[in-house]
């Protein structure tokens, strides 16, 4: 999960704050990919979900499970901004996890007419999707380049 | 699944698969005396497009059922990572005014939004008698994919592009034979938050996300044979880049004798339909998927390889052939499978071919052993809750 060469702080800390969720702490709601924290008010009603907060170095993550079984992770910027989100399980509602970037996800996607069969991998240089997985199990993740703290790197968002 | 654009050269590689599967008026199978005939020709071909990357096709007939009014329809994908048969109406466009439509209490039709990876198709549940080599599958349900009739509902669309055409399919339907019995299972059986949304109940084009009881949903098609009826067996051999590669689909594990266990590891999922691979020091999900057209695994920075410049986004473009190793492993079972990453790009500037047994790219987080894994080897899918001679499926062995 958290391999590679570089040394990431980040994701020691993920493994210890799931191992330890008597420290997590419920948060009211999600916002979708670009949008700012505190205009957050209709995921977790929508997607009916239980939601914990996880602080790490130089983001924290907001982590949902669907009732449909969906473990959604929403990842959000000192300044408030959610600049990726990730999923894995069923598959999510991705228009509500996209927001405004769902029109460009679904356009890029078809225009795409990649020799790919199965997945997705689209990067117009600040939207980045990625999908794979089969029937009954999808991952995926998403992020904007120009919302993302520099100390960041793609491979983190999972 | 996503389709391959190929140049028209290939365009000719097509056309076999002709089976002559008799639609009823033949004589079927005798009760048991003798096997049936259980293996189908499968094809890396290109498709019906001609230009399909490491897609794996077959041809299937489709009947309404009890009658002798039949199709046949080649093109359709062989897709071990889902569950069901799913026909272009456009495919079928002779008998599908025929064939009946299921229906709930209240006489409304049953839609279903089938949600794959990467897009969803959406379309009626209908019944078919579905016949492949000498197997029948009587009365199943299967899903036609057509969004004129009833447009795709807008919490469907929120799911995902829809695939609505064989432009956008590359393929004239999907034979999902992987281990589950249906598409979705116990999860869309009930109502509420929790049902994942792939079936619909519509009045006229007014839909809404119904329950649907895993007996009426769109089913496995082997687990609907009279026999040969606990799993598949797909072989392939092994090649180079190939303009064109033939194997075998077997029916049934161990009920005949082309398709016995010999001693082959087993390795059975998690409830998800994944085992773990371990790469690198590390452990993720992994799953053996016919349906998929290269070794997708993990992410750029993750396996040093790079990604493809935009004409061919999706896949990985090392400078030269990168030589991996990767250990599946399920309870006691384990195998390092080493396989090779080229360039995608120079892979599809070779002219001809469409099958590519390095052919790789990046998938989120997990490990997804695609076509190529299949070339070169037998690989064994035993369906959840039917037995064999190495015990209950669900399992893969190879």
């Amino acid at each position: 999960m958290c391999g590679s060469s570089i040394p990431r702080l980040s994701c020691v800390a993920t493994v210890v704050f799931f191992l330890t969720a008597p420290f997590v702490t419920a948060v009211p709601a999600l916002a979708a990919l670009g949008e700012d924290q505190s205009s957050i008010n209709s995921d977790q009603v929508h997607l009916k979900a239980s939601v914990r907060s996880v602080p790490h170095q130089f983001y924290s993550v907001q982590e949902m499970e669907t009732s449909a079984g969906t473990t959604i992770r929403q990842f959000i910027s000192p300044q408030g901004t959610v600049f990726a989100v990730s999923w894995q399980g069923s598959a999510p509602n991705l228009e509500q996890l996209l927001g405004n970037y769902f029109e460009q996800f679904v356009a890029a996607s078809k225009q795409q007419r990649s020799r790919r069969g199965r997945g997705i991998h689209i990067d117009d240089g600040d939207l980045v999707v990625d999908t794979g997985g089969h029937m009954r199990f999808v991952v995926g993740r998403a992020f904007l380049r120009s919302k993302t703290p520099t100390q960041v790197t793609g491979d983190e968002i999972r | 699944m996503k389709y391959a654009r190929r140049s028209a050269t290939a365009a000719c590689v097509c056309a076999l698969l002709v089976l002559s599967t008799s639609c009823g008026g033949g004589s079927t199978r005798s009760s048991g005396r003798v096997p049936a005939s259980n293996a189908q020709a499968i094809a890396v071909n290109g498709g019906p497009q001609g230009n399909y990357a490491n897609g794996l096709f077959t041809t299937v007939t489709v009947c309404v059922p009890g009658s002798s009014n039949c199709q046949s329809v080649s093109g359709v994908l062989v897709d071990t990572g889902s569950f069901g048969l799913r026909l272009l109406s456009s495919a079928v466009s002779t008998i599908s005014p025929s064939l009946p439509q299921q229906k709930d209490v209240t006489g409304n039709s049953i839609f279903e939004c089938a949600q794959f990876v990467d897009s969803v198709v959406w379309g009626p549940v209908k019944t078919a008698d579905v016949s492949i080599s000498g197997e029948k599958a009587s009365s199943l349900p299967i899903q036609l994919i057509n969004a004129n009739t009833t447009p795709v509902p807008s919490g469907c669309k929120a799911m995902g592009p829809a695939e609505e055409d064989l432009s956008s399919l590359g393929a004239n339907g999907i034979l999902g034979i992987g281990f589950f019995n249906q598409d979705c299972g116990t999860a869309c059986s009930v109502s509420g938050s929790s049902n994942p949304g792939f079936y619909y109940s519509c009045s006229g084009a007014s839909c809404q996300i119904t329950a649907e009881n895993p007996s009426l949903q769109v089913q496995n098609p082997v687990g609907f044979f009279a026999e040969d009826n606990n799993g598949v067996v797909l072989q392939l051999p092994s090649t180079a880049s190939a303009a064109k590669l033939t194997g075998t689909l077997t029916f049934g594990i161990g009920t005949q004798d082309n398709n016995a266990l010999t001693g082959q590891q087993i390795f059975r999922p998690d409830n998800f339909g994944n085992l773990k691979t371990s790469f690198m020091g590390q452990t993720y999900a992994g799953f053996i998927d016919s349906g998929s057209n290269g070794y997708f695994f993990l992410d750029s920075a993750t396996t040093g390889l790079a990604n493809c410049s935009s004409s061919e986004k999706g896949f990985y473009c090392p400078s030269s052939p990168a030589s991996l190793s990767a250990t599946n492993t399920s309870g006691t079972s384990s195998n390092t499978v080493e396989f090779t990453i080229d360039n995608a790009s120079d892979l599809f500037a070779t002219n001809s071919a469409v099958a590519f047994p390095t052919l790789g790219g990046p998938d989120p987080e997990s490990f997804d052993w695609g076509l190529p894994f299949f070339f070169g080897r037998t690989i064994y899918v035993a369906i959840e809750g039917r037995q064999t001679s190495a015990g209950s499926g669900p399992f893969w062995a190879y």
